[in-house]
């Protein structure tokens, strides 16, 4: 036995956990869905419609967006009432002021507003549908059934679990994003925070309360 | 089926058909009455461009919002709850 390292099972018997065993890389299991990815990739740079390089920068793109993203653009409209209406009336082109490219998606960006008396909600009943633009991938609870099935039944019940429960008196407003547009919540700025500067405040701003399962917490004194 | 020009207030139902193919119409609005919230844009179709079709003509897309207890008569929530949907125009008719 070496020291720190008493555990009372025998290295490489049938069945135990070794602790120290490298973490498995699931990445490599060639399933169905892989292998079709790859055989359509393949045949596509075969007949020249793309090239490897396009694939890999559309990749890296996707790759290189995070929730910083739309919390720079939540930031900017807190302060900029201009910059806020823009954002409201037109989302790509406020977001293109601030240098996002937005070119690389073929559908239309939508800012829904958190108001004291309006909660929105956002979800893909149909599929995984997400403001990949802003927030990059989405987390695997918004792919999930239970999310996309109960959102829309009981949004109460499933903003409850994330710890987010509103007054009767507030609307929650479900958006399902069914078609060509994807949604993100402009939350509300938290109580507190009136001193802070822009950069401070995209600090503040959370994924999920972009997606609007969640609301910002005042900030303390 | 086209409704015509919709637009914000209007009430629509959305129509209750069974149709097969790729359909981004959810079965949980359909046969449900709601309130036009906006007029998107036109779009190509996503029923035809799912099977490599031109998609064209485009068609009018509509924000269409439903009170949750139309929707789900047994809903537990309070009444100012409330679902938007986007559905294309050949699936509304006024009402």
């Amino acid at each position: 036995m070496h020291i720190g390292h008493d555990h009372p099972h025998a290295h490489g018997e049938a069945g135990a956990i070794d602790p120290h065993a490298p973490q498995q890389d699931h990445d490599d299991t060639l399933d169905y869905y892989r292998k079709l990815e790859i055989a359509v990739r393949e045949l596509l740079i075969e007949k020249n419609v793309l090239t490897a390089d396009e694939v890999r920068r559309t990749v890296e793109n996707y790759d290189s967006r995070t929730p910083e993203g739309g919390a720079r653009v939540v930031a900017r409209a807190w302060v900029d009432p201009a910059f806020k209406a823009l954002l409201l009336e037109d989302a790509t082109a406020a977001c293109e002021s601030l240098g996002f490219d937005m070119n690389v998606f073929d559908v239309k960006l939508t800012v829904v507003e958190n108001t004291p008396q309006v909660h929105n909600v956002i979800v893909c009943t149909l599929c995984s549908c997400y403001p990949r633009m802003l927030l990059g991938m989405p987390p695997a609870w918004y792919k999930s059934r239970a999310y996309r099935a109960r959102l829309v039944r009981e949004p109460r019940a499933v903003l409850g679990e994330f710890g987010t429960v509103l007054p009767d008196e507030v609307a929650v407003r479900v958006h399902d994003s069914t078609a060509d547009l994807r949604y993100i919540v402009l939350p509300m700025r938290p109580e507190g925070s009136e001193h802070l500067s822009e950069a401070e405040l995209a600090q503040l701003v959370s994924r999920d309360s972009m997606v609007g399962v969640t609301v910002l917490p005042a900030v303390q004194g | 089926m086209n409704p015509g020009p919709l637009s914000p207030g209007d009430a629509v139902a959305v129509l209750d058909a069974d149709v097969p193919g790729h359909i981004r119409t959810p079965f949980y609005v359909r046969g449900k009455r709601g309130v036009i919230e906006r007029a998107v844009g036109r779009f190509r179709n996503p029923e035809e461009l799912a099977y490599g079709r031109s998609g064209e003509p485009k068609r009018m897309l509509y924000r269409v919002r439903f009170a949750q207890a139309e929707v789900w008569p047994d809903y537990q929530g309070p009444g100012v709850d409330t679902v938007d949907v986007d559905l294309y125009e050949h699936w509304l008719r006024k009402v």
